[in-house]
């Protein structure tokens, strides 16, 4: 009944407390994906690239950001992005800066998750065939046109499995951002954990949220790869 | 280049280094040899065994790294007194005790699912010709399948390695002076910047020997597949 107290919410108990960590959990992760997404999008552009500087640019990027501890990134975004600030800031006025959490953890989980998405993007797009190009140029669309109309649509559709699977491992990996001060669900256990004494309770509770992020996820994404295989006839 | 923090720090990084490949090494091979009953147990015909294990790798696989490893140290400590009865309390006291049994078990989930994909993965053809040439179910097992299994599980295995690689840097919250460990303390104490951008060299390094070590093995294992 003790244990039930602790959880409840209000003055005495730390569910809300919970709750809110949680929310932030979701903000963040929900915040990285787009911004993840284009990058990674962008990367794997780059990679497929004519030119060859791009593409050299952009396996180093995959190699390095997918070959670093996510810790270690967050760590060198945060501590980095404040001295590279800092600099810029020191060239027009002597202010002292402070580099958001929010902002320091989305951009490192972002630059994660878009080191792997890119490599996702890549094997969707060789997995369309050259006659999808040929068929757009023998219509008379444009590039530009013939990537946003027929390219992509199917590129959603072939990434979406891989993307899912990213959307996944970045839930948990915002877990680390509560290094950086950042007071996401396993900060917030960690304090109520401090004043409680009671750290098995309060942090399997936090596993048990993570688990229920992750079995919600997977609801949507079933969903959403229903949406994205509308189209698509099956062979039966 | 910062050559003071680099003659202090340096050989302590490396030092760093060795206890994170320790770790790894130790979670890994021991995981391994929790992943053969736990991938067994997962496509056994007991409803109770498929439960057990169904629950672990869910488990395991769906919470944070850094989240179990707060639970298995930070946890065990309310239970000290039982802990101490039993006589494990000097392994769940020491901070790299811990992190090596929560990375074991957490690795164990992964492999265990990589292992029973390959397992499934192999044709069913040769488990019926080991049939029809009279082998028992555990010989069929030991000699048919699971060599089979373990080449198709090699890629995937060699990523888990990796990613193991990686997330052991979260010892480092605990108080593990693991290659994360000393350089976060070495920031601590000098404010240099560059000591993580040291540390980003070593990790990379570390990760592109062991692809390069792995891409070898899976070519020498995989010699009797290649066509001439």
């Amino acid at each position: 009944m003790d244990l039930l107290r602790l959880l409840s919410f209000g003055p005495d108990g730390w569910g809300d407390e919970l709750l809110q960590g949680t929310w932030l959990t979701i903000r963040l992760a929900l915040a990285t994906v787009p911004f993840g997404l284009a990058l990674g999008f962008l990367v794997a552009l780059a990679k497929r690239s004519p030119n060859r500087y791009l593409r050299a640019f952009g396996n180093a990027y995959t190699t390095v950001f997918r070959g670093l501890p996510e810790l270690l990134t967050i760590f060198i975004v945060y501590f980095g992005g404040q001295i590279a600030l800092q600099r810029i800031v020191g060239l027009f006025s002597g202010a002292t800066v402070e580099v958001n959490g929010f902002i320091a953890g989305m951009v490192a989980l972002g630059v994660v998750f878009s080191a792997y998405a890119s490599e996702v993007f890549l094997g969707a797009f060789n997995n369309i065939t050259r006659g999808q190009y040929e068929a757009a140029y023998a219509l008379g669309l444009r590039p530009a046109t013939t990537l946003r109309l027929v390219i992509i649509p199917q590129l959603v559709r072939l990434a979406l499995p891989g993307l899912a699977n990213l959307w996944l491992i970045l839930l948990k990996d915002t877990s680390l951002v509560s290094v950086i001060a950042l007071d996401d669900l396993l900060r917030k256990t960690g304090l109520a954990v401090r004043v409680t004494k009671e750290p098995f309770l309060f942090f399997g509770v936090a596993c048990l949220i993570y688990l229920a992020l992750s079995m919600i996820s997977s609801i949507g994404i079933v969903a959403i790869e229903r949406w994205a295989n509308r189209g698509l006839r099956r062979a039966s | 280049m910062n050559w003071d923090a680099l003659a202090t720090y340096g050989p302590r990084m490396l030092q760093g280094l060795v206890v994170t490949l320790q770790l790894v090494v130790i979670s890994i091979t021991l995981g391994a040899l929790l992943s053969i009953p736990v991938a067994l147990a997962r496509m056994s015909r007991s409803r109770i065994l498929r439960a057990i294990s169904f629950g672990y790798m869910y488990f395991f696989r769906g919470t944070p790294l850094l989240a179990q490893v707060f639970l298995v140290y930070y946890g065990a400590g309310q239970f000290r007194t039982q802990l101490e009865a039993i006589g494990l309390w000097w392994l769940f006291r020491d901070a790299f005790f811990c992190c090596v049994l929560t990375f074991t078990l957490n690795t164990g989930a992964y492999q265990a699912e990589i292992l029973r994909g390959a397992i499934r993965a192999v044709p069913a053809g040769q488990r019926e010709a080991a049939m029809s040439l009279g082998l028992r179910p555990r010989q069929i097992f030991r000699k048919i399948v699971m060599p089979q299994a373990i080449l198709i599980a090699l890629r995937p295995l060699g990523n888990e390695v990796i990613l193991m690689v990686k997330g052991s840097s979260v010892a480092a919250i605990v108080t593990v002076f693991d290659l994360m460990g000393v350089t976060r303390l070495a920031y601590s104490r000098t404010f240099d910047f560059q000591v993580y951008l040291w540390a980003a060299v070593l990790y990379l390094v570390v990760v592109e020997i062991i692809r390069r070590v792995w891409d070898k093995l899976e070519h020498r294992l995989t010699r009797h597949m290649r066509s001439a």
